[in-house]
């Protein structure tokens, strides 16, 4: 899939996670992650948003993701949602 | 008896928090709402929450239904193609009429087939909340055998006939009677309107009664605290109940003398009867009555 | 060195001294020694109000190297604390030990004081805010030691704390020094906390913005203690003082695990005429407060006592003929401040009589339910109020582990996972109560009976609730969560916990940023 606008999905709601999507044409895969659960699930949650970029085949993107404790399901989602919205 | 279904819950879909915990709220039923509960910019992000959360989450053997949008609109359409992907136990049709619900028997056929499921296994929930649907509910209820229950929307079908909701309810008294006895006729649920009053305990307690004393098999809510309530006064009486173990007491009697047929008090028990007090007696040991 | 519990604990620490490690819950009690206390009595004519902070502090000529006291009934609307502390620096006072029964987020220019020295060590049974954060950092110069209500005022009363000066926050005071906190604009009901400090100390100030004219009535830290009395505009914000009433939470979540939570109180068979009640302030506590009044209510059961922090709601199921008195500590809301002032059976207790392990009896032994929170629990059973997941310190015992080990049965309410971090774990961060005193914690998806307690299991088996192990809690929790990565902490130790029995049950590590 190819991000061609901007877009976002989620809320800062506690346990939700706010993805905001922008095109990075040719530069490969730019993650800007912030979280309340930083140093016990940074790198699950990064590798969770990884998978799913991979998944809905994204090779390109910028990125950005503020977490409030979002569970893996939840992230999933809003990040097939940002990227739907963006193609 | 099926599952008990005295309470079906409503769950804003957007709402991953409370997604999360539809499943320990202790109602019978979880309403998953993609319709009214979210909005319009936010229906797909909600499907796809929705999807996943089916898929990922324990709901603790809690029924759980997925209330779609109108079959009208392209997000209604959406979402039976996604979410039907995940298996819930039924999907709820909105402003249902029979077009609705054939269309949407065929759409889940379909998915089914291709996806290997066990064919009809998804079920259909008709919610019923226009002056048509209600006229028409007996061709709704057979538009599909998919059909598990009617789940009655007092507050758009007031809207539709242009008339005031009360917390009393007078004004829907046909409504309530018409669907208790169509889906007593057809053998499914019928479900209750939710009372929208959180704040009003007396008249929760009444409306629940009245309900009941109509032949609503189960209420929806639409906030957890409403759960134990409903629960307390559909759950059977002291009366139901020692009338249900005589029942079941006189039958084993007689079935360990050989005999098929028996009476209690002087009156003929038959099979509706004794499966009756089956039911009295699972729904008593449910509320913790036996 | 490990202790019992396993936990890593130098037999020597820096800026502590010896450690006693922990042998166990009910393992130092036995012959108990009280300190002597040195004293400069007042002759007839001596006139005990001041006119500065300033002057009390040279009339008691503090020196380098002081421990002084304060209590926390004003909470987080405390203005004495900092209002010291300024006329302590303006003195170039260096080296000070501060035993402040607990630290809130308005104490934040101690950090500051930290900082540049001034103060070097404090002793505290509840640390929040940026003071809490800033020890986590190692910015205190000795290792913070945290007590717990009951165990402060042991190390009071047996010398492991030397107090020089107690200052003691008075929303009324007379002119030689007769204190109650039910009177005057900042009143804050019991006076529980500030006992022992007076009691114990060398010297004792009583700072107050209600001066009265001998005698105070009523008097609940008396004349005899009391050296000099200074009168300040205002010794704390009302607003931070006590709370307007403490509110039932509304959460469904949290409705279910306190209702579940009766359930097993209720089939624990503690429920009748004489039963004794103790739960902290927060709205599930609450909450659980509420299902059992229904269920005495129901079952006509006349309680003993409810005791602890008092909140209005505590006050209501009094006030409704629930309970035959209260024993209060201290109060949490205007309620609890008004039924202290005026009910009469509505008594006071002391630190010491509340929840000392060395004295003749505290109130917590006679407790027959006692309602917990909990930051982590661990397969042991053993609680963590101390620190949050990441290490750093945002609380502290308080009562916690007073009252689950006198308690016939320690409940732990808590939600299984909050901000996808479970609170049932492997191993606490920090054991701040030992898992030998805590019988059962209670979550929405389940709970968990600790196995000592053979006897509740057999009781709970025949209720309908969700029995499980705590292995099986925590797996139910990874599984929606996954698995979090270990903290990595730094070796430096930024406070010693001690047990209330003064024996060392864990460290706090510094955090590595």
């Amino acid at each position: 899939m190819n991000i061609v606008n901007p877009a976002k999905a989620g809320t800062m709601e506690s346990s939700d996670i706010y993805i905001i999507v922008s095109p990075n044409e040719g530069g490969g895969i730019i993650l800007d992650l912030e979280s309340i659960v930083m140093k016990q699930f940074g790198k699950q949650i990064e590798e969770v948003i990884l998978k799913t970029l991979y998944r809905l085949n994204v090779k390109d993107i910028h990125l950005v993701a503020k977490d409030r404790g979002a569970l893996d399901y939840t992230i999933r989602a809003r990040v097939e949602a940002a990227i739907k919205r963006a193609i | 008896m099926d599952r008990p279904r005295r309470t079906m819950l409503f769950i804003p879909g957007n709402n991953p928090s409370m997604l999360q915990n539809a499943g320990i709220l202790g109602a019978d039923s979880v309403i998953l709402d993609l319709e009214d509960a979210v909005s319009i910019t936010e229906k797909d992000s909600a499907r796809i929450l929705v999807k996943n959360a089916i898929e990922a989450l324990d709901f603790y053997g809690t029924e759980i239904v997925v209330r779609i949008n109108p079959l009208s609109s392209d997000f209604g359409i959406k979402d039976i193609e996604e979410i039907a992907l995940v298996e819930p136990d039924a999907l709820m049709v909105t402003k249902a009429t029979e077009e609705d619900v054939r269309k949407a028997c065929e759409l889940l056929t379909k998915i089914e087939e291709k996806e290997g499921f066990i064919p009809k296994s998804i079920k259909l929930f008709p919610l019923i909340e226009t002056a048509y649907g209600l006229e028409n509910v007996k061709e709704i209820i057979k538009a599909s055998d998919r059909v598990i229950g009617i789940l009655l929307g007092a507050e758009d079908l007031t809207a539709d006939l242009e008339i005031r909701r009360t917390a009393e309810g007078k004004e829907i008294f046909y409504a309530r009677s018409k669907i208790a006895v169509t889906c007593k006729a057809c053998k499914i649920d019928a479900i209750d309107t939710p009372f929208t009053d959180i704040n009003d305990g007396e008249g929760f307690i009444k409306d629940i009664n009245t309900a009941k004393s109509l032949g609503m098999t189960g209420k929806a809510a639409i906030n957890p605290r409403q759960i134990d309530t409903i629960h307390e006064i559909f759950a059977p009486s002291k009366e139901e109940i020692r009338y249900a173990k005589d029942v079941i007491k006189a039958m084993e009697e007689a079935q360990s003398q050989g005999k098929g047929v028996f009476s209690l008090n002087g009156k003929m028990v038959d099979a509706p009867i004794i499966t009756r007090a089956e039911n009295v007696l699972k729904k008593a040991r449910l509320a913790g009555l036996v | 060195m490990k202790n019992i519990l396993g936990r890593e604990i130098p037999e020597y620490i820096q800026g502590y001294g010896a450690v006693k490690p922990f042998k166990g819950a009910y393992k130092s009690l036995g012959n108990v020694q009280k300190k002597s206390v040195k004293l400069h009595s007042a002759a007839p004519t001596q006139e005990k109000v001041l006119g500065s902070i300033k002057e009390a502090l040279e009339k008691c000529n503090i020196k380098d190297g002081a421990t002084i006291s304060f209590h926390h009934h004003l909470r987080n609307g405390d203005y004495v604390l900092n209002m010291v502390l300024e006329e302590i620096y303006k003195m170039g006072i260096k080296d000070l030990k501060i035993a402040v029964s607990s630290v809130f987020p308005i104490h934040e220019p101690l950090v500051d004081y930290m900082r540049n020295g001034m103060v070097t060590g404090i002793y505290a049974n509840y640390i929040s805010g940026p003071v809490a954060e800033a020890i986590s950092r190692g910015e205190l110069r000795s290792p913070a030691i945290m007590h717990t209500h009951g165990g402060r005022a042991r190390a009071i009363e047996s010398g492991d704390i030397e107090i020089d000066i107690a200052f003691i926050a008075a929303p009324t005071c007379d002119t030689y020094g007769n204190i109650n906190g039910v009177d005057g604009k900042s009143a804050c009901g019991a006076l529980g906390y500030a006992v022992p400090d007076a009691q114990y100390a060398e010297k004792t100030i009583a700072l107050t913005d209600n001066l009265v004219p001998y005698p105070a009535c009523p008097i609940e830290i008396s004349q005899e203690y009391t050296d000099y009395v200074v009168q300040v505009d205002s010794i704390g914000d009302i607003k931070g003082i006590v709370s307007g009433t403490t509110m039932i939470t509304k959460d469904p979540v949290g409705l279910k695990i306190a209702k579940m939570t009766s359930q097993l109180i209720g089939a624990s068979g503690l429920i009748r005429d004489g039963f004794s009640f103790q739960t902290g302030a927060g709205g599930t506590s609450l909450a659980v407060a509420a299902y059992v009044k229904e269920w005495m209510q129901r079952n006509n059961i006349k309680g003993s006592f409810a005791s602890g922090g008092i909140t209005g709601y505590i006050v209501k199921m009094f006030e409704e003929g629930l309970f035959e008195t209260l024993f209060d500590v201290q109060c949490f809301d205007l309620q609890a401040v008004e039924s202290y002032r005026n009910n009469k059976k509505h008594q006071g207790m002391s630190a010491s009589m509340y929840g000392n392990p060395h004295n003749k009896g505290a109130v917590v032994n006679n407790l027959d339910v006692m309602i917990l929170g909990a930051t982590e629990i661990d397969l042991d059973f053993n609680v963590n109020v101390t620190t949050g997941s990441s290490g750093v310190i945002m609380g502290g015992s308080g009562g916690h582990s007073d009252t689950a080990a006198g308690a016939k049965l320690a409940i732990v309410v808590t939600q299984l996972i909050k901000g996808r971090l479970s609170i049932v774990v492997d191993r606490v961060t920090t054991v701040t109560t030992p898992g030998e005193t805590i019988d059962v914690v209670v979550t929405e998806r389940g709970i968990a009976v600790n196995p000592l307690r053979k006897d509740l299991i057999e009781k709970l088996e025949k209720t309908d609730l969700p029995l499980m192990s705590i292995e099986e809690l925590k797996n139910m929790a990874e599984k929606m969560t996954g698995v979090p990565e270990k903290i990595e902490l730094d070796d430096k130790i930024v406070a010693v916990v001690e047990y209330r029995d003064g024996t060392v049950i864990d460290v706090v590590r510094k955090i590595r940023e």
